[in-house]
């Protein structure tokens, strides 16, 4: 059975596998290989009948074909009503037909549903909020994506991706060494401005452990400050664990699922170890997504929960500003109009909408509601690990225009966007579509309104 | 014929009817995976409870959610017709009198006029949902034969049951061809898609589950559907 050195249906486990993956620019060789891969039919199908269960089969089954899920779609309306953008149209072609040959299909089907599932769906699930079935095309997508993993038809930056996740436990080359001493250079950076601020690694007992996206150590460390400077003025007792401090999961996006649940275990071990009262996440969608809401059921957790309380940050941000842990200066509130980015994975699949707008009701004046908004509002483009999949760059910059739109209504040329995905994909809109606007997180606009109580403010220059 | 399509293929009709949406939603529920759809079914049953309620619920009303009423042509036609499918046949007045004669009982009927309206208010429906499929791009790609064969099979007990009682004296064949295609009707709900007769309220609650437990039930106040 042909496979290819780099495209194979073996997941990479070693630094070795990782670095001769890394070596091909864009996947160029892969690609190529990709193109000879063997379906493994027998195997494929025998995968099927033991993870298709009467859910996703009952959905694929009884869907009347009504169509009201086109225009729930973005990549529907982004590609100008194109008929072939419908969801129950998508996963009919793909998954449907997959099973109703049962397993028996060839290399160009397996690229086509590859190609189909990671550019025309980014599993964003808005499509089961308008089914009159509840049928959640965006999780058959998501199941869809396990079958082709399982079979190495996988975007190259996700086989990359998933690969990182079994030998770093994160989602990029970073190891404990490098994450602790970035830990270490932020403290000492920031120190001065901010006398006292510490970034505790692998405290005991602690009320808070903190857990990030491998890019803020990777790209950008001052995010880690930021946290650290709002739990320092908040007076939060905290930590961050020196093993277990990633929550993202590119596994979830690459349909790796043994990886899946390697990357969460790593994160639950940590709170089994440090014994902290809850967990904040970072700002960041997918994370909190796998590791707060799927990550128990990877694990095997009967509970469904993780093994202790889980927040995202906007949890805590609202918490500390309802409580008065941190209080906004009101003259500088943001005065400018100011919209927000509801983030599919932890407001339509977390049930957070509430909790941004108690956060934007202390902190902006002029707030502005995108149209839709909430649990209905749309993906941002990037959703889905598309954000970081070269092939598919021009799929995404099209179905970016609904964001857009969307934005460019609201008449804000300031986006709140508490999720790493959907900040790139509005910074990369910005770059595309040059419609004049900004785009933060909410950790530095947070540090410039708070009253900073005297005692943690930098002793006064002496005057010269 | 008559005699036996009003009698021993009556119980065969009901048989077929009630033991396959049995079947149909015992599988259902066995074949729920808490781990595989990532749903504890059983561990936070409260809110799950609450979700499955909340998604039958709002979607059981017309308008009663977002996409009912971004559409409201389709959902005007498409409840008219289940409103039509369940409470034409049940309360018919010659159902009823038949139901008496073959049973000693009968329920209470609606005047014959009002039947006779619900009757073609099925079949503008049906020819509206058809007309939907062929005029609507996004619709027609979906569509497939099958898709015509369900609404031909659930339209033709009210047409020919419609021209039966307007054609007197002369009612005999489409009086056979209203029991012959109620009979088909009445078969096809649990083999065919219009087992969602029963799967709409299975499928229904276990997305409400899923969101009522894990998809953020437990956080916020439930799917905004």
């Amino acid at each position: 059975m042909p496979e290819g050195t780099l495209c194979n249906k073996k997941p990479v486990t070693t630094k070795e596998q990782l670095q001769a993956l890394l070596a091909d620019k864009s996947g160029k060789q892969y690609y190529e290989e990709m193109n000879e891969l063997e379906v493994d039919r027998k195997a494929l199908w025998a995968t099927i009948q033991k993870s298709l269960k009467s859910r996703t089969k009952t959905w694929l089954e009884i869907c009347s074909h009504c169509g009201l899920c086109a225009e729930s779609c973005f990549y529907y309306l982004a590609n100008r009503r194109d008929p072939e953008q419908v969801p129950a149209y998508k996963i009919q072609r793909t998954l449907g037909e997959m099973i109703r040959r049962k397993g028996g299909v060839d290399n160009a089907f397996m690229q086509m549903c590859m190609d189909w599932a990671y550019s025309r769906c980014t599993c964003c699930t808005r499509c089961g909020v308008y089914c009159p079935f509840g049928i959640d095309t965006g999780v058959m997508f998501s199941y869809l994506r396990g079958l082709l993993y399982g079979q190495g038809f996988v975007p190259w930056e996700m086989k990359i991706g998933a690969g990182m996740h079994r030998i770093f436990r994160a989602q990029m080359d970073i190891t404990t060494e490098d994450w602790v001493d970035t830990c270490e250079w932020m403290a000492e950076e920031y120190e001065e401005d901010w006398p006292g601020l510490k970034i505790p690694v692998d405290k005991k007992d602690a009320d808070i452990i903190y857990t990030v996206n491998a890019r803020e150590p990777k790209h950008y460390p001052e995010d880690i400050a930021e946290a650290a400077i709002l739990f320092h003025v908040a007076g939060e007792n905290w930590t961050v664990p020196s093993e277990g401090w990633e929550e993202t999961s590119l596994a979830m996006f690459a349909g790796d699922w043994e990886a899946c649940k390697l990357q969460v275990e790593s994160v639950y071990h940590a709170m089994e170890r440090l014994n902290p009262k809850r967990m904040v996440v970072t700002e960041c969608g997918h994370a909190y997504r796998a590791t707060v809401i799927e990550g128990p059921y990877w694990a095997g957790l009967e509970s469904g929960k993780t093994p202790i309380e889980s927040l995202h940050y906007i949890e805590w941000v609202a918490e500390a500003l309802r409580t008065g842990k941190l209080k906004i200066d009101p003259a500088k509130k943001i005065k400018e109009p100011v919209t927000y980015q509801d983030s599919c994975n932890y407001i339509r699949n977390g049930g957070l909408a509430d909790v941004a707008r108690e956060i934007m009701s202390y902190i902006a004046e002029d707030f502005r509601e995108m149209t839709p908004n909430r649990e209905h509002n749309f993906c941002c483009g990037g959703g889905g690990g598309l954000n970081g999949i070269g092939r598919y760059r021009e799929q995404r910059n099209i179905g970016m225009k609904i964001k857009r739109d969307q934005v460019l209504a609201t008449g804000a040329k300031l986006v709140i966007a508490p999720c790493h995905n959907c900040w790139d994909a509005i910074r990369d809109m910005e770059e595309i579509y040059e419609i004049g606007i900004r785009w933060s997180f909410l950790k530095p606009l947070l540090i410039n309104m708070i009253e900073v109580p005297e005692h943690l403010k930098p002793p006064e220059e002496p005057e010269a | 014929m008559y005699e036996f399509l009003t009698g021993p293929m009556v119980w065969i009709s009901f048989g077929i009817f009630i033991i396959g949406l049995i079947v149909r939603g015992v599988r259902y529920v066995r074949g729920l995976d808490w781990k595989l759809d990532r749903v504890t079914y059983h561990t936070n049953v409260s809110y799950g409870v609450k979700g499955a309620l909340r998604s039958i619920l709002f979607w059981l009303f017309p308008y009663g959610t977002r996409s009912w009423r971004k559409n409201p042509w389709f959902t005007l036609w498409v409840f008219a017709m289940h409103l039509g499918f369940l409470v034409t046949p049940i309360f018919l007045l010659g159902h009823n009198i038949l139901l008496k004669e073959k049973w000693g009982f009968s329920l209470w009927t609606l005047p014959e006029a009002v039947a006779d309206g619900f009757t073609v208010m099925v079949i503008v429906s049906v020819v509206f949902l058809i007309l939907r499929r062929i005029a609507l791009p996004e619709v027609r790609i979906i569509t497939s034969w099958y898709d015509y064969l369900l609404l031909l099979i659930a339209v033709s007990p009210f047409i020919s049951g419609f021209l039966a009682y307007h054609s007197l004296p002369n009612y005999y064949p489409a009086l056979m061809a209203h029991i012959v295609s109620g009979h088909i009707f009445i078969i096809a709900i649990p083999l065919t898609k219009l087992s969602h007769f029963l799967l709409f309220f299975m499928t229904r609650a276990q997305l409400g589950m899923d969101y009522g437990i894990k998809r953020g039930g437990m956080k916020g106040k439930g799917m905004a559907w």
